[in-house]
């Protein structure tokens, strides 16, 4: 028996995954320079470290809010969703896979499509998100880029995609390789309309999001520290068999070697952009191209007659085929 | 006899893992090799004018049955010292900038153009990312898909990803019976999805990568049997058969006036895949 008797209840010991400080969950901790960061501050700061720029990944629509006036956009394409064209099944089937991710991301596809106005120009947004399956290019994002892009062929807008992927969707096989060459074509059409096309690159783009629109941009930029590349790193070092110097492929080494225009802090990213519009949104360009086209033979598939060809329009199509004749009756 | 042929009459037996080493075998014809055997009158051309020549990407000028024509293929190499030459047939930006140079020869003369797709991707390294891989890659699917010419595109071998896609856009695909064409190698996405890579035959059945698989997904247009048990078994017989299978493309394709040529194109690409959104 003890000498002393304790009056007083023991202190309750609290399990240690119960354990809450009042300030629990207000503070983050930057990676790279690892001050604490009151995590309002860093919404207020777009997801950059106020100490030392360390720009943190940023989710698909807080980019669209953060681009657009006012925060103002309508998100389109929403319906369209991956499918699961292969029946694929690694250790855990696809379609378990793709619910899993739009559980856990809140999203319904890797790529998040918008239309509004920023700098009072007409642009329409394509912003990919890391979080859904890594930021991966199926058949459905493939479709929703495009559709952008056909989009704003047809209304006269400009195209800004905000890549953060790690290339092609392999659950999809060679149908996912084909959206490259879908998108680039798409871009391809774009590009002979004199309508601006304004890739930002974030953390991170590899593979064969690089390898096609991406790099196709009339003015490429990126965000600081930002990897970007055709083969991941870990694919390279597998390959020559040697460590990779630290700042390889990263946003700063590919302004170095000539494949981006600038590289932008996330905070001055809108002010760019409209710089850039602001220079590449020119009427008198566009009709220059449409009285070119129309001079000569018909250009391509978004004036060819559809019946002859045996394929129908999409919605799209005859968007553009309006408003074309609509530019017509101004320039005449 | 027709060098197409429908789902029935593909040989069903062989494993998708099986075609993927049949598609890597050693003695299996290279470009160069059909290159003799298809066309006459071939000359070389060299470089991108911009940084060197890419001896992976072999490109020139030649007679495809009296008609002019531009020719661009991937090139492997038969022993070490060819390999080692031709790195193992994975061309750096400079190949695709060279492919992209000719085929801009070709519509400049109106030529058409065929490609013969075998490499087991581009080169990852730290000088072709420097010198940008990835934009090389996505420039030609650009150029490509409006080009005025007739682009015939040959997979013979490894269709490895976006290094096949460089040189693979076209307004009519055709796949040997055991070559394959896939996003990544059987071993690359069982080391991701599987995370070991000896599972590289259940990812290869998965990644649907065959010419049967891929015709039915409508990725390629005409498949070509292969002699008896593959290619490697008869060089001069696997040419013939693709030579058939070329010219009746290359022909159906000339047909059509340029610019409703360019309209096709971008339908066949518009519609990869998208079987459930429209």
């Amino acid at each position: 028996m003890s000498w002393f008797r304790k009056k007083n209840p023991r202190i309750e010991v609290v399990p240690t995954d119960e354990r809450r400080v009042k300030t629990e969950g207000q503070f983050c901790k930057c990676p790279e320079c690892d001050a604490a960061i009151f995590k309002r501050d860093l919404e207020e700061s777009l997801q950059v470290c106020p100490h030392c720029s360390h720009h943190f990944r940023l989710d698909a629509r807080s980019r669209l809010a953060m681009l657009y006036d006012e925060a103002e956009y309508e998100e389109l394409d929403d319906e369209v969703v991956s499918s699961d064209p292969l029946h694929f099944v690694d250790t855990k089937p696809y379609t378990v896979r793709l619910e899993q991710a739009r559980l856990s991301s809140g999203l319904p596809e890797a790529v998040i499509n918008g239309r509004g106005r920023i700098g009072g120009h007409l642009a329409h947004v394509a912003a990919m998100d890391f979080s859904f399956m890594g930021g991966s290019m199926g058949c459905a994002v493939g479709e929703k880029i495009t559709r952008l892009i056909e989009r704003a062929t047809a209304e006269r807008g400009a195209v800004i995609t905000i890549s953060s992927s790690g290339g092609a969707r392999m659950q999809e096989g060679t149908l996912s390789l084909m959206q490259m060459a879908k998108i680039s074509a798409a871009l391809a059409v774009l590009d002979e309309a004199h309508l601006p096309f304004i890739s930002v690159l974030t953390d991170p783009t590899t593979g064969g999001v690089t390898a096609s629109f991406a790099m196709l941009g009339d003015i490429i930029i990126a965000e600081p520290k930002a990897l970007i590349g055709f083969a991941g790193p870990r694919v390279i070092e597998q390959t020559i068999r040697q460590k990779l110097p630290k700042d390889f492929q990263r946003a700063e080494f590919l302004l170095e070697h000539g494949m981006v225009d600038a590289v932008v802090d996330r905070r001055e990213m809108r002010a760019f952009l409209i710089k850039a519009l602001n220079f590449m949104v020119n009427p008198a360009a566009q009709v220059e191209a449409q009285t070119e086209a129309q001079s000569s033979e018909p250009q391509g598939s978004l004036t060819s007659d559809p019946d002859r060809n045996g394929h129908r329009q999409s919605p799209a199509t005859d968007l553009k085929i309006k408003a074309q004749s609509k530019a017509q009756n101004q320039s005449t | 006899m027709d060098a197409s042929m429908s789902d029935e009459s593909a040989n069903s037996s062989v494993s998708a893992f099986e075609r993927v080493q049949l598609a890597r075998h050693p003695e299996r014809p290279y470009t160069i090799d059909y290159i003799e055997y298809l066309f006459e009158d071939f000359v070389e051309l060299k470089g991108d004018r911009r940084f060197a020549d890419d001896p992976a990407l072999v490109c020139g000028m030649a007679l495809f049955h009296g008609r002019p024509v531009a020719v661009i293929g991937h090139q492997k190499g038969r022993d070490i010292k060819q390999r080692r030459h031709r790195n193992f047939g994975m061309p750096k930006p400079e190949g695709y900038r060279k492919a992209l140079r000719v085929m801009n020869t070709a519509e400049k003369f109106d030529r058409a153009v065929i490609t013969f797709v075998d490499t087991p991707g581009a080169y990852p390294g730290i000088d072709a990312e420097e010198r940008g891989q990835a934009e090389a890659i996505a420039v030609n699917l650009l150029v490509m898909s409006r080009l005025k010419v007739p682009i015939v595109v040959a997979i013979i071998g490894e269709g490895g990803s976006g290094g096949a896609l460089g040189i693979g856009v076209g307004d009519k695909t055709i796949m040997f019976e055991n070559a394959v064409y896939s996003v990544i190698s059987p071993e690359g996405c069982a080391a991701i999805l599987w995370k070991d890579s000896s599972k590289a035959s259940q990812s290869a059945e998965s990644l649907r990568l065959t010419a049967r698989d891929l015709y039915r997904l409508g990725v390629v247009d005409v498949v070509v049997r292969e002699p008896s048990e593959g290619s490697h078994t008869s060089h001069q017989e696997s040419a013939r058969l693709l030579d058939e299978s070329i010219l009746n493309a290359l022909n159906e394709v000339s047909k059509i006036p340029s610019a409703e040529r360019i309209a096709q194109r971008y339908q066949k690409l518009r519609h990869m895949g998208d079987g459930k959104f429209l």
